[in-house]
């Protein structure tokens, strides 16, 4: 019988070794980022000494909590195929209703956070189903809901009068406890990162939606004809992208003790570029919560190093920039290597 | 262009590899002008590459080809046509919002400083289709035009290009009698021209009837080259085929059981009022042209596509899937025609490929490796894949075994009913006999087969029943011991019809 030619490859190296495991550790994209940002760390302990002080590195780690946990969700999404654009205000409105509730004292403070997270969840589920209903692309549905879930903070800080508020205080310290707490030394949102990962990453990793969040991303009518319901699977991941978001403000908030208007302007971008530096595609089938993490943590990283390195600002934002294509330039030029 | 007899294109030991894999390995090939030579063979014969080798699309891995005398290597497609080589493909490359002016036209519009010229052009595009005799609004969008037009609009394209030499791929694939009539016309006249034709097909009535000479590829390879007054079907049908065409009867002893699937009165967008039932452990092939309605009724059936009417009965049970996720669970399996767009993940891992469909029945919402990797290999084993490790990704794999992994997700549902669209499409010899062995071991356990295949000789060596469909209605229902690929031909193209209405009822 005529075979082609890869079948002898196939017959050479049958059977899966131990060694398949590291070679596909060593050549994937979340490793080659690892080795980046060990190798920014190493470069900024010879740099300054204080780097490396644990104060330091728990308040890197806890200034990019909330962008690793929306980073979480938003990974998800970008493994679909779709972008979320929303998060940042989605962050505000949600810290804002929680905030509004507790301050006017209508219900209890633990009530007011369920409250504010679910208010998220909806926002999200809502962009999830303009999206799959609808059909309206994610990037506009999103953009979309920008601009609503801000203008909603807005209307939740200041009333309908129209009353000018661009603050509403976070009244209740054991809410506050989420962003701005500590136990022992390490602040308690760096152990929710860490906790939300592992759960999501072992979600994707092991139950059957997580598998059909890589299917719908990889061929979208593939999946449905293979008995996936990728429009519930996309529903999902703009819900619980709402939910995480929500968190995130909260914590925003607490850490602070006080909602702001302008709570997360701008981070929806920090929080697509950390998932992007880790590996994701754009075009969706591929990206893990790990490598986004790990794109935060390079992102943080930068910043805290030219502060203590007292360069100006400019180089700060230029540097993530540069970043940003770097690392996707190389994993092309990678790829089209192989 | 008074030349004509004289060689216009000569192919020399031309070889193309993708991968590993020969799609080419040291064809030739040879053209004269005012002469159409037919190049003909089953899909993954090396067809369709030459034509992107000549065309400039893809670049070849070694030989020599020789245009007008000169040894030419185009690089783009661009450079293929200023020399005068056009190409008419499958599946036209038009621009459907644009009208016919600008598609004519397109990346070549003349004009001053960046001017164009409408009156001109209407001008120029008449004189153009004149040519060849047709008459259709210049400014009409191309997407409200029929295949046939269309394809005409290629032609005239072409032409105004000055074209020496025009490759017809599959040109007649889509279009009704009366329309190939039309297209053998016009070959005819850029014939007497002295317009050289490459006409590919596999189609080898039409092929005898229009060409000069035939030459036949078979997996990559060239076989030989007739004329057409030494051609008969016969022979040139067994140079594809590379052997005595086997038309015995399915080997395993047909054991058919009651009624599994029911379809009565079925209507929908592409088909209408469709009769027919499947019987446990049969299979039943559905034969036509492309476009008769057989995807949309299956797709239907399993929940992929509407239906307007009738009724579906599965297992004595009426049904209507929603999606097919419903379909899936009631023990449905369908293999899709284009497995690189409906099937595969091709960027995900084999394994991951073969267990998709199963996974969510497999486990309690949590995935196991363990079970899912003995699910994989297991089906690797039963179906002969040959793969380095099921870790690699799927499109690690050849044409055959890419083939066979979305056959393995199937099989791994253990469906009651298996649709097949065009199962063989694009697999190699080896690949498609295992895959005839599967689909008739299948049958033998009781699984009851829907086989969609535009292929007559794989319709007759494996259907107990024969549907044929005709412009979205059943035109027969033959039994295999009744079909010929002559009578299928018949139903296929509507000439003959046992099912239709009569005009006073009709009406």
């Amino acid at each position: 019988m005529e075979q082609p030619e890869v079948v002898q490859v196939g017959t050479a190296r049958k059977g899966e070794s131990g060694g398949s495991f590291w070679r596909r550790l060593l050549q994937s994209r979340e490793f080659g980022v690892f080795l980046a940002l060990v190798g920014l760390v190493i470069l900024m302990r010879f740099l300054t000494p204080y780097f490396w002080k644990p104060d330091n590195i728990f308040n890197v780690l806890r200034g990019m909590s909330t962008i690793g946990i929306m980073a979480i969700g938003q990974t998800m999404i970008i493994i679909t195929g779709g972008i979320d654009l929303s998060v940042g205000s989605v962050l505000a409105a949600s810290a804002m209703i929680t905030a509004r509730l507790m301050y006017t004292g209508v219900v209890s403070p633990w009530v007011a956070v369920l409250i504010g997270l679910g208010f998220g969840t909806l926002l999200g589920a809502i962009n999830g189903l303009i999206i799959t209903r609808v059909k309206v692309t994610p990037f506009i549905a999103t953009l979309g809901m920008l601009s609503i879930a801000r203008g909603l903070a807005y209307l939740l800080a200041s009333g309908l009068q129209g009353t000018v508020a661009s603050n509403v205080p976070m009244r209740d310290e054991s809410v506050n406890f989420l962003g701005a707490g500590y136990i022992g030394p390490v602040p308690f949102p760096v152990i929710e990162m860490f906790v939300l990962v592992i759960v999501f990453s072992l979600f994707l990793r092991f139950t059957v939606l997580g598998r059909q969040i890589y299917a719908v991303g990889s061929n979208e009518q593939a999946a449905r004809l293979s008995g996936v319901s990728s429009d519930m699977v996309k529903l999902f991941v703009y819900t619980i992208t709402g939910t995480l978001a929500a968190l995130s403000g909260i914590m925003t908030a607490g850490l602070l003790g006080t909602s702001a208007t302008n709570a997360g302007t701008g981070t929806e971008l920090d929080v697509i570029a950390a998932v992007v530096i880790g590996g994701a595609s754009l075009a969706g089938g591929s990206g893990t919560i790990i490598g986004s993490i790990i794109g935060a943590a390079i992102m943080a990283v930068l910043r805290n190093a030219f502060v203590l390195l007292q360069f100006p600002i400019y180089m700060q934002t230029i540097s993530i920039g540069l970043v940003i294509i770097l690392a996707v330039a190389i994993d092309q030029i990678r790829r089209r290597s192989s | 262009m008074n030349q004509t007899g004289a060689e216009i294109l000569r192919v020399e030991a031309v070889s193309k590899r993708y991968g590993g894999v020969h799609a080419l390995e040291q064809v030739n090939f040879d053209l004269r002008y005012g002469e159409v030579h037919a190049l003909v063979g089953e899909n993954g014969a090396g067809k369709s590459t030459l034509i992107k080798v000549l065309g400039g699309i893809i670049p070849r891995n070694g030989g020599r080809v020789l245009f007008e005398g000169n040894e030419v290597d185009y690089q783009r497609p661009i450079e293929a046509l200023h020399a005068g080589i056009a190409i008419i493909h499958q599946e036209l490359s038009m621009m459907p919002s644009l009208n016919v002016i600008e598609n004519m036209y397109m990346g070549r519009m003349p004009g001053r400083f960046g001017i164009v010229n409408w009156k001109d052009l209407e001008r120029r595009t008449r004189q153009a289709m004149a040519l060849i005799d047709l008459h259709v609004d210049p400014y009409a969008a191309v997407q409200d035009l029929t295949i046939s037009q269309r394809q005409m609009i290629e032609i005239a394209r072409a032409l105004s290009v000055n074209a020496k030499l025009i490759i017809m791929d599959e040109p007649n694939s889509s279009l009704t009698q009366g329309e190939s009539e039309r297209l053998f016309a016009v070959i005819d006249s850029l014939k007497a021209r002295g317009i050289a034709i490459i006409y590919v097909s596999h189609k080898i009535e039409e092929v005898l009837r229009i060409s000069d000479r035939i030459t036949v590829f078979r997996d990559g390879k060239y076989v030989g080259t007739v004329d057409r007054e030494d051609a008969t079907e016969q022979k040139i049908i067994n140079m594809m085929v590379g052997r005595e065409l086997d038309r015995t009867a399915i080997s395993v002893p047909d054991k058919i059981g009651d009624v599994l699937l029911d379809v009565r009165d079925l209507s929908g967008p592409g088909f209408d009022k469709v009769n027919f039932a499947v019987r446990k452990g049969e299979i039943v092939a559905f034969s036509g042209l492309v476009g008769a309605g057989r995807s949309e009724v299956a797709s239907a059936i399993f929940g992929a596509r509407p239906f307007t009417d009738g009724e579906i009965t599965f297992y004595g049970r009426p049904v209507r899937f929603k999606s097919p996720k419903h379909a899936i669970r009631a023990g449905i399996a369908m293999v899709q025609e284009d497995r690189k767009v409906l099937s595969l993940f091709m960027d995900m891992t084999i394994q991951r490929n073969i267990t998709m469909a199963e996974l969510p029945y497999m486990s309690k919402g949590v995935t196991s490796d363990g079970a899912e990797r003995r699910l994989a290999q297991q089906m690797v084993r039963s179906l002969d894949i040959r793969l380095a490790s099921l870790d690699d990704p799927v499109s690690s794999l050849s044409g055959g075994n890419q083939q066979k992994t979305v056959l393995s997700r199937w099989l791994a549902t253990t469906p009651k009913l298996l649709i097949l669209d065009e199962p063989t499409h694009g697999v190699d010899v080896g690949a498609k006999a295992e895959i005839y062995d599967l689909i008739r071991k299948l049958a033998a356990q009781g699984v009851g087969v829907m086989l969609i295949s535009s292929e007559l000789p794989e319709v007759l060596a494996l259907a107990h029943r024969i549907v044929v469909m005709h412009e979205g209605r059943i035109t027969g229902i033959l039994d295999r011991a009744d079909a010929s690929e002559e009578a299928l031909m018949a139903y296929a193209t509507g000439i003959a019809d046992d099912f239709a209405v009569p005009a006073e009822v009709s009406s």
